[in-house]
């Protein structure tokens, strides 16, 4: 019995060296140690042996089933470690290859501009007000203190649908617009939206385009807030080191009326190309409120006064990014749309 | 607007830097656009001091070996006179005189000048040379060599005083500031208008004023002068019309001086009549005209010509000196004579009464005309002329008998003409001086800065209104009475002069300020961050935003129906002005823009998904202003995922469910959920096609292109799926408060339902009847499988469902679940006659 014992052992511990896999120690367990398995079968036929023999081969017999259990758990924690490591070197990719395609998709560059302009806004305590494309002549040159035959209405190259109807030339005819939608509240918006002039498409000029007009109007606005207001907006539309020039200019609608420019981001202000080399950008044509148009919108300009402004949106893009053809917004190719 | 720097030094002494100047100008609204330098440092052919010089023709030898060439003999300040050869034809007319007085450009060896005889200009540097076996190593200087003009006809001939031996970049330099005006104001459209800011701005006094020359040359002034028969026929147009009458002139070329001026302002030098005319226009502002005075006809039964400003009539006809037969309509203002228009007033003079080498008398007009009159006629007749220019911003009605006289007293001077002593005027439209009350608090309320008292009385008195201190009124706070100079008609407001005050003492020196003003009641903005939400969950759905043209061409609306009948531009906004006929109504439909947005893509890649969201616009009856509803239109085709490497890459083409999908992540993300069913339009295909509401509003049209859309639009095989929804439905939906829904603490139970029920049941009938049979306790409802063949059998298919039961209190038993599923299965049976999968 003894023998059969030792004979048994030496067997199922050469049988375990050859496992490979649980499934393999499973089998190996199941013949060795299970309920019907081979030492279980010894154990069990103790009671056939002798009275006296019983006592040696009982020990014999655990501590053999001790020594293949331990066995047995040694060599399955080293099956583990292999497969680990098997799995592990099996596993490797080439984290080269390029990823699975999924990108979102992209938000137009006049979309994305039109934001940061938003957002840089609203921490003024401007908010958006939009107002429509077709509008009447009254609103876009009349009201806006250039009555018929005005010389001044030859600024803008006009589409006309009929005599009084157009496309609006600006995003002015909007300060009339919500100045009688508001008075007598104080007011302070932007007014994003299309604007329309009868001019060639050319690499710096489209017949539709973006603006975003700025109005304040309250009772003690001023010629400086608005320069203060300007100087925000470009420093941090433009970068926090732009230095920003006032001057004058004339626009019907304000008075007195400003343009307001920055060093040119390309060359730094020595001059160059795109600055005609001037030094200077122009960003914004600006002004106080010209007292026939608060009137219009409703404000008695004795008590109140007002700041509007007018921003391109391609333009300050174009500069942003160096794009150099304005017609790239309309074109809609999606070479461009995707590097934005 | 150019002008020469030194012709602005007749009026105001220049003491800083030109750049310097230049920028003073621009900040105070009289943009510098460039500044030209002639001969200085900065040119583009700087004259070297020490190498072009004054130079003095003493004398003209014969060549000795040619008969075209001379000898010219010239002082120039070296220790003796260089003896040079030239061709010059001014100087071969003088060979052989001696003792002469004559003052030329003169160039050393050395020297780099412009190529004479070289087409356009080209640099080249003068050397010494043998011309004809004289040796000669200087030169005198054509305009051309110079850079001057492209005449290189003759030589520069220099006024007497020319200091010999001064570098010519010391007597001729120059710089010339090109101005950008911006407004209609007529007085910055002069030398001396220019001059008067440039002082104001640099607080310097003005040297002399021309217009003061009546004081110094003092003539009559009659509305009924004896040389001219003067009527203003129609004084609303012509507020003033002066004239003046010089005899005896000899016309031929002005002097170099005058000739210069005129080149460095843009102006091409005629004759010295005329080059007069332009000199005293640009330094006064004030347009002039000369009529050849032989040529003006008197009224029939008068001695004397006549002068008779009118409006023409109707078709009324005239040649203008361009040479050009213009057809006047009746509102037009003619000059004309007892014959006929002898001008266009303000804009062009007639070819007839034009000044020539003939002529020996000039009457010179110098008018008033209404600045809206003369702008119109140039515009109706397409005619623009410096003149017109000017009239058109309204000129200073005082400066015509100034300007007359000083252009009198030149042609007397240069032409050798007799001036008459008397200057016709008549001035049917004289206005009182304006006069302004300016309160120095509004000053402050507008600019923010307080101006200093002295600051305002200063700036306004240099830009010559009168400034003259009273007390308000009201309350008897100190106030300025301002009288407004006659050459500023565009200040007749506080304001107005505010605008003075700060540009004139300097924006730059405006400290930048916060709005210190209340802040206004703050508003949500619905509409505005509805649509930036709806971006920003398409782009996360994979599309690119576009924006396209609002003006379309109706042929591409046309495309939508492609079985007719075409839109009805009737129905649509036209211009009335296209820029070409692509672009000429405003659009209807974002759809066809598009697509051809994506037939463009398509060329460079196989795969667009495109969104965009713009307004329309939609005519309204009776009223002048149409609807411009927002919407949303969607275009996508080519493969569903985009081209990679890896092995289970779905290839098959974005359709409907697609679509479909987008348009399921949309409602979703923005809290609502739409309903779909079986649509019409005749742009989709007709079995792809679905109508989409949202809490029972037409939300708009989701489908696959209709197969004769894709062809007209040029778009390749394969489906392209595309939709078109109001988003002002979305708008109006949207933001609607929502409450959580607790979630449950207990385990939910899942469960398959496979159900069969004929084809033509929709899916959504099915899952309706479940979700609502199985309400409270199901949860939810997702279909996981299609399935039609032989173990459903024809004509019918097998939808399955994965359904989830769930309750907030309690954890359901078996049986609970059971008894649902029992009432869903009876009611499917029922209403359906649906049979359950694998249930027999
Ligand atoms: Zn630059």
């Amino acid at each position: 019995m003894l023998e059969q014992l030792a004979q048994l052992e030496a067997e199922a511990l050469q049988a375990l060296e050859k496992a490979q896999t649980q499934e393999d120690l499973d089998r190996w367990y199941h013949t060795y140690l299970g309920r019907k398995g081979a030492l279980t079968a010894i154990l069990r036929s103790l009671g056939s042996l002798p009275l006296e023999e019983r006592p040696a081969v009982g020990a014999r017999a655990n501590e053999v089933k001790r020594r293949l259990e331990a066995a047995c758990q040694a060599r399955t924690e080293a099956v583990r470690q292999a497969q680990l490591a098997q799995e592990l070197e099996a596993g490797a990719l080439d984290v080269t290859l390029p990823g699975r395609p999924l990108g979102p998709g992209h938000l137009h560059i006049t979309t994305r501009t039109l934001r940061q302009i938003y957002a840089i806004f609203a921490e003024m305590g401007f908010q958006v007000y939009e107002a429509r494309d077709v509008e009447t002549d009254e609103m876009n040159f009349g009201l806006l203190n250039m009555p018929p035959h005005h010389p001044a209405r030859e600024m803008w190259d006009t589409f006309w649908i009929t005599d009084d109807v157009l496309l609006r030339t600006h995003t002015s005819p909007g300060q009339i617009r919500v100045m009688r939608e508001r008075y007598p509240e104080p007011i302070r918006v932007i007014l994003p939206g299309k604007c329309y002039r009868y001019e060639q498409i050319t690499a710096r000029s489209e017949h539709q385009f973006f603006q975003v007009e700025g109005l304040a109007v309250g009772r003690a606005i001023t010629m400086t807030d608005l320069i203060g207001t300007l100087t925000a907006f470009a420093r941090r539309f433009y970068g926090a080191e732009r230095r920003i020039r006032i001057r004058g200019s004339y626009f019907p609608f304000t008075e007195p009326s400003i343009e307001a420019d920055i060093d040119c981001i390309l060359c730094g202000g020595k001059g160059c190309r795109v600055c005609k080399y001037s030094g200077w950008l122009e960003i914004a044509g600006a002004g106080m409120v010209h007292p026939v148009v608060l009137a219009n919108g409703g404000y008695d300009p004795d008590q109140w006064s007002g700041f509007a402004f007018g921003l391109g949106v391609e333009r300050p893009a174009m500069l942003k990014y160096s794009i150099d053809d304005i017609r790239l917004f309309y074109s809609n190719d999606l070479r461009f749309l995707h590097q934005f | 607007m150019r002008v020469p720097l030194s012709w602005l030094k007749d009026y105001v002494d220049i003491p800083i830097p030109i750049p310097q100047l230049a920028e003073r100008l621009t900040l105070a609204g009289l943009e510098v656009e460039t500044v030209t330098y002639i001969g200085l440092p900065g040119a583009e052919l700087p004259w070297e001091p020490d190498k072009i010089v004054v130079g003095e023709l003493r004398a003209v030898h014969p060549h000795p070996n040619a008969d075209r060439l001379v000898l010219a003999e010239v002082e120039y300040g070296g220790p003796a006179p260089e003896v040079v050869v030239t061709g010059a034809p001014g100087l071969l007319a003088l060979r052989g005189q001696t003792d002469l007085h004559i003052k030329v450009a003169f160039a050393l060896e050395g020297a780099h000048l412009y190529d004479g005889h070289a087409p356009g200009f080209q640099v080249t540097k003068l050397k010494a040379t043998k011309i004809r076996g004289v040796p000669s190593r200087a030169m005198v200087c054509s305009e051309k060599e110079l850079g001057l003009s492209d005449q290189h006809e003759d030589i520069i001939y220099l006024p007497d005083d020319a200091p010999v031996g001064v570098p010519l970049a010391d007597y001729l330099g120059d710089a010339v500031l090109a101005f950008d005006i911006k407004g209609p104001f007529a007085h910055l459209y002069s030398v001396f208008g220019i001059a008067r800011e440039v002082a104001a701005l640099l607080d310097l006094p003005l040297k002399h004023d021309p217009r003061r020359v009546v004081e110094r040359h003092p003539v009559s002034i009659t509305p009924e002068p004896d040389f001219i028969v003067l009527e203003i026929a129609d004084p609303d147009l012509c507020p003033r019309y002066s004239a003046a009458f010089i005899g005896g002139v000899r016309v031929g070329p002005s002097p170099f001086w005058m000739q210069m001026r005129l080149r460095l302002a843009g102006m091409r030098p005629i004759s010295n009549i005329v080059d007069i005319t332009n000199y005293v226009m640009l330094e006064l502002g004030q347009p002039l005209h000369a009529f050849d005075y032989g040529r003006l006809r008197p009224r029939p039964g008068e001695r004397r010509p006549a002068i008779i400003v009118r409006r023409s009539r109707p078709n009324e006809q005239m040649t203008t000196l361009d040479g050009t037969l213009r057809t006047f309509d009746g509102e037009m203002l003619l000059i004309t004579d007892g014959g006929g228009p002898v001008a266009v007033a303000g804009v062009m003079g007639g070819l007839e009464s034009e000044i020539t080498d003939a002529t020996t008398d000039i009457l010179l007009e110098s008018a008033n005309f209404h600045f809206l009159s003369i702008r119109r006629t140039s515009r109706l007749l397409g005619l623009t002329s410096e003149a017109a220019q000017r009239f058109g911003r309204q000129v200073d009605p005082e400066l015509t008998v100034p300007a007359a006289l000083r252009a009198a007293l030149l042609m007397a001077e240069l032409a050798g003409g007799t001036i008459a002593p008397a200057i016709g005027d008549v001035y049917p439209g004289r206005q009182p001086l304006r006069t302004v009350e300016l309160n120095p608090a509004d000053v402050d309320r507008i600019l923010g800065v307080e101006i200093p008292p002295e600051d305002i009385a200063r700036i306004l008195t240099a830009l010559e209104f009168t400034v003259q201190p009273t007390t308000s009124p009201d309350t008897n706070l100190p106030m300025y009475r301002i009288t407004v100079p006659s050459h500023r008609p565009d200040v007749t407001r506080p304001v107005d002069l505010v605008e003075e005050i700060g540009r004139v003492w300097g924006y730059d020196r405006f400290p930048p300020t916060l709005l210190r003003d209340e802040l206004p009641p703050q508003r949500p903005n619905v509409r505005l961050e509805c649509a930036e939400r709806v971006r920003d969950l398409l782009v996360g759905c994979g599309l690119d935003e576009v924006i396209t043209y609002s003006l379309v061409d109706l042929a591409d609306e046309g495309k939508l129906y492609p079985q007719g009948p075409a839109p009805d531009p009737a129905r649509y906004l036209r211009l009335r002005n296209p820029l070409s006929a692509d672009r000429a109504y405003l659009r209807q439909t974002l759809l066809p823009s598009l697509l051809r947005t994506l037939r463009e893509n398509l060329r460079f890649q196989e795969r667009v998904a495109i969104f965009e969201i713009g307004a329309v616009y939609l005519p309204v009856e009776g009223q002048p202003l149409p609807d411009e509803p927002l919407r949303l239109g969607v275009a996508m085709t080519g493969p569903r995922e985009p081209r990679s490497w890896l092995p289970d890459r779905q290839t098959t083409p974005l359709g409907f469910y697609d679509l479909k999908g987008v348009v399921e992540a949309l409602l979703s993300g923005l809290g609502l959920s739409g309903a779909f069913e079986r649509g019409q339009h005749p742009a989709f295909h007709p079995g792809r096609c679905a109508e989409v509401r949202v809490n029972g509003h037409v939300l708009g049209i989701i489908g696959e292109l209709h197969p004769l859309v894709r062809e007209a639009f040029d778009l390749p095989e394969g489906p392209v799926a595309a939709l078109e929804f109001d988003l002002e439905v979305l708008i109006d939906l949207w933001g609607a408060p929502r409450r959580m829904t607790p979630i449950s603490l207990h385990p939910p139970v899942y469960e398959d339902l496979a159900v069969v029920v004929d084809e033509e049941t929709p899916a959504v009938r099915v899952r309706d009847l479940i979700a609502q049979t199985g309400a409270p306790l199901l949860r939810s409802v997702v279909l996981f499988d299609v399935y039609r063949g032989e173990q459903v059998g024809p004509g019918r298919k097998s939808l399955a469902y994965r359904l989830t039961y769930q309750a907030d209190d309690r954890t359901l038993t078996d049986a609970e679940v059971a008894r649902v599923r029992e009432k869903i299965v009876r009611r499917l049976e029922r209403e359906l006659g649906a049979t359950l999968r694998g249930a027999g």
